[in-house]
C-alpha cells in the first residue's frame, strides 16, 4: 500500500502535528515502506484469535472510590507555559 | 574503585576503606573526564554529594542496604522530582519533574546515590541513540560506533565505568540491545514486574523498566529494589518478589535450553553466530542440555510491533500539546496552531514518523486491518513462546544480528534500523523477561547472549547469567582508555 503526500498531510492534521513541507516526501516514502512491511501480516489467518492487550490478560484493576491524591495544583502549574489565577491559558477559542 | 562490584563496594563502605562521598566524587570526576561520550543529559553533582553524605551517615548508624552509598544513574525517562527529566526530547527540555517515578523513589529510599540523568533516544524511540535531542552517545568500545538504544547512555556509561549501575527501559529491546553493543548486563523484566509510574510512556502495553549493571549479580541486587507491585501503576502485577540473590548459587545441571532455529537463520552475522554457539557450549559444559525449538510467527514480530508501538505512542504522546507542561511555540495564532506548531517544533523526525504511523493505524477504517490484526498476531507470537517454554526452561539466542554499527550508518534508513531489532521485539510482544549478557567479541566489539525465560522467571535468568560469569570473564573486559 502506498500513501500520497496528501494522505500524509491529512494524517499530520489528525495528529495536530506540524511537519515541514520539505520533509513530506520522505515521510510519504517512510510510511509507505512501513505499510509495505505490514502487508506481511495479511498472509496469516487470525480468524477467532483473541486480540492480546496485556501479556497476562489482566484487566484494569478497580479501587475504592475515595480521594487518594493530595492537591498538587501549584506544583503542577509551576511548570506550565502560561497560567493565570490557577487556570492554564491558551489562545481564545470562542470570540 | 570504579571496577568493583556492588558487594565489594558495600564492604569497602562498611569497613571504612572509602566513604560514599569519596566514591561519588571519583565517579563524578570520571564523568567529567569522559564527557565526550555524551552519556549524560544532566549531571546532578550537588544532589549526589548530599545523597552521599546522607548515605555515609546511614552506614555509620548501621542502617544501610546493599545499595546505600552506591552510585547509580537514571535513564532520563524516569521522573526525578526537582530535576530536569527530558526523555531525550526538546519537548521536555524545560521540564522539571514535579514528582518521582516509583523506581526512583525506591532506589532513593535504599540509599543509592544518583549521579545524573542518562542520554537516550527521544522518547525511547530508536535503536542507536541517534534520535536524542542531546546528540548521539558514543560507544566506549569504538567511539565511531553507536551504543545502541534507546538506553544507550545507560549502557555506554556502564561500559566506561562512569557509574556502578543504571536504570533502563525496554519497549522493543532498549535495555538488551545497548547492553549487548556495550558489553554489559541488562535485564528486561516480565511486563508488570517493575512499576511504570513516573516512567514517561511510549507504548504502554510493551514498556518495562529494568536494571543494567556490569554483572548478573549487580543486576540482581538492583532488581531486588526495583521490582514489586505498585498501586500507582494500573498494569503492575501483584506477585511476591523473590530473593533474587538467593537463587544465584544454583547449578545448571539438566537445564533445558531451547534454540529457536529462526534466531540463527539468514541475517545473522556469522561472527556473532559463532560467539553465541560458543556460549551455548559453555552452558553444555555446565550440564545444560540443548534442544531446537521453533517460533513460526517470529518473522511477523517486526510488522506487528510497528503497528502496536506507534499506535500506543500516538495516543500517549497526544498529552504533549504545549498547554500544561513542556515546550510551547512562540505567538500561537489559535488553539490548533498552538498544538500543531508546539508539537511540530519540539518533536524530532523519528518521533513524528511513529506518531504519523500510529495515527494512521488507529484512524477510522484502518483500525481493524492494522491494530486489531496486530493484536491477534501478538497472541500467536506469544503462543509460540508459551509452547516452546513448555518444553524447555529457557530460550537462548543472539540479542542482535550484528555488533554495534557505525554512527550515521543506518539513521537514514528507518526500515533497516527497525529490522535490526528482530531478536528482541518478539519478547516484548509476549511480555516475557529476557536478559543480555556479554558473551565475547566480534570485530573488536562486544556480542550479547540473550536468555529468555518464562513469566516471572527473573530469578532463574539472573542465576543463569551469574553461573556463566563464574566461568567466563567477558563481563569484566574494559574498553581501552577507560581502565
Amino acid at each position: 500500500m502506498t500513501l500520497t503526500a496528501d494522505d500524509v498531510k491529512q494524517i499530520a492534521h489528525l495528529a495536530r502535528l506540524g511537519i515541514d513541507q520539505q520533509d513530506i516526501a520522505s515521510y510519504t516514502q517512510d510510511l509507505s515502506g512501513m505499510l509495505e512491511l505490514m502487508t506481511q501480516m495479511g498472509g496469516t489467518n487470525t480468524d477467532g484469535v483473541m486480540p492480546m492487550a496485556h501479556p497476562m490478560d489482566q484487566s484494569q484493576r478497580l479501587r475504592v472510590d475515595e480521594v487518594t491524591e493530595s492537591d498538587n495544583r501549584n506544583n503542577f502549574q509551576a511548570i506550565a507555559p502560561q497560567v493565570e489565577d490557577g487556570l492554564y491559558l491558551v489562545p481564545k477559542v470562542i470570540e | 574503585m570504579h571496577n568493583k562490584s556492588i558487594k565489594e563496594l558495600a564492604k569497602g563502605l562498611r569497613s571504612g576503606e572509602f566513604s560514599s562521598l569519596e566514591l561519588t566524587q571519583s565517579f563524578l570526576a570520571r564523568i567529567k573526564q569522559h564527557q565526550s561520550l555524551n552519556c549524560f543529559i544532566s549531571v546532578t553533582e550537588d544532589l549526589a554529594l548530599q545523597a552521599a553524605k546522607r548515605a555515609d551517615a546511614r552506614i555509620a548508624k548501621g542502617d544501610a542496604t546493599l545499595l546505600t552509598g552506591i552510585p547509580i544513574a537514571q535513564k532520563d525517562i524516569f521522573c526525578t522530582q526537582g530535576v530536569k527529566t527530558s526523555c531525550g526530547s526538546k519537548m521536555l527540555d524545560n521540564f522539571i519533574a514535579p514528582y518521582n517515578a516509583t523506581v526512583v523513589e525506591k532506589l532513593n529510599a535504599a540509599g543509592a546515590v544518583m549521579l545524573g540523568k542518562l542520554n537516550m533516544d527521544e522518547f525511547a524511540m530508536g535503536s542507536s541513540n541517534e534520535t536524542s535531542y542531546y546528540g548521539v552517545v558514543r560507544n566506549p568500545w569504538q567511539t565511531d560506533s553507536v551504543p545502541g538504544g534507546s538506553s544507550g547512555g545507560s549502557a555506554a556509561a556502564l561500559a566506561a565505568r562512569l557509574s556502578v549501575c543504571a536504570t533502563g527501559t525496554d519497549t522493543g529491546g532498549s535495555i538488551r540491545q545497548p547492553a549487548a553493543f556495550c558489553g554489559i548486563t541488562g535485564l528486561k523484566p516480565t511486563y508488570g514486574r517493575v512499576s511504570r509510574y513516573g516512567m514517561i510512556a511510549y507504548a504502554s502495553s510493551l514498556d518495562q523498566g529494568g536494571p543494567m549493571a556490569r554483572s548478573a549479580e549487580d543486576t540482581a541486587i538492583l532488581m531486588q529494589t526495583m521490582a514489586g507491585f505498585d498501586e500507582k501503576d494500573s498494569t503492575s502485577v501483584d506477585m511476591p518478589v523473590p530473593d533474587y540473590q538467593a537463587g544465584l548459587g544454583d547449578d545448571l545441571k539438566g537445564l533445558k535450553i531451547g534454540l529457536p532455529k529462526e534466531f540463527f537463520g539468514d541475517g545473522l552475522s556469522s561472527r556473532v553466530g559463532a560467539v553465541i554457539e560458543q556460549a551455548v557450549q559453555e552452558y553444555q559444559k555446565m550440564g545444560a542440555v540443548v534442544k531446537e525449538v521453533s517460533m513460526p510467527n517470529l518473522k511477523l514480530a517486526i510488522p506487528t510491533y510497528y503497528v502496536i508501538a506507534p499506535a500506543e505512542c500516538s495516543s500517549n504522546l497526544s498529552r504533549f500539546d504545549g498547554v500544561r507542561f513542556g515546550y510551547r511555540c512562540a505567538n500561537p495564532q489559535d488553539l490548533t496552531d498552538l498544538y500543531t506548531r508546539s508539537r511540530g517544533e519540539a518533536f524530532g523526525k523519528e518521533v513524528k514518523r511513529r506518531i504519523l504511523m500510529g495515527t494512521y493505524a488507529l484512524s477510522a477504517g484502518y483500525y481493524d486491518a492494522y491494530y486489531i490484526k496486530a493484536q491477534q498476531i501478538r497472541r500467536l507470537i506469544s503462543d509460540d513462546f508459551k509452547k516452546a517454554l513448555a518444553d524447555v526452561d529457557v530460550i537462548m539466542g543472539p540479542v542482535t544480528p550484528s555488533t554495534a554499527f557505525g554512527i550515521g550508518e543506518k539513521i537514514g534508513n528507518p526500515i533497516e534500523m527497525y529490522l535490526s531489532d528482530i531478536y528482541t521485539i518478539a519478547i516484548n510482544l509476549a511480555g516475557l523477561p529476557a536478559m543480555s549478557i556479554p558473551a565475547g567479541f566480534a570485530e573488536g566489539k562486544p556480542v550479547g547472549l540473550q536468555v529468555i525465560g518464562n513469566y516471572f522467571a527473573e530469578e532463574g535468568l539472573l542465576n543463569i547469567g551469574h553461573q556463566y560469569q563464574q566461568v567466563t570473564d567477558w563481563h569484566q573486559q574494559i574498553p581501552k582508555g577507560f581502565e
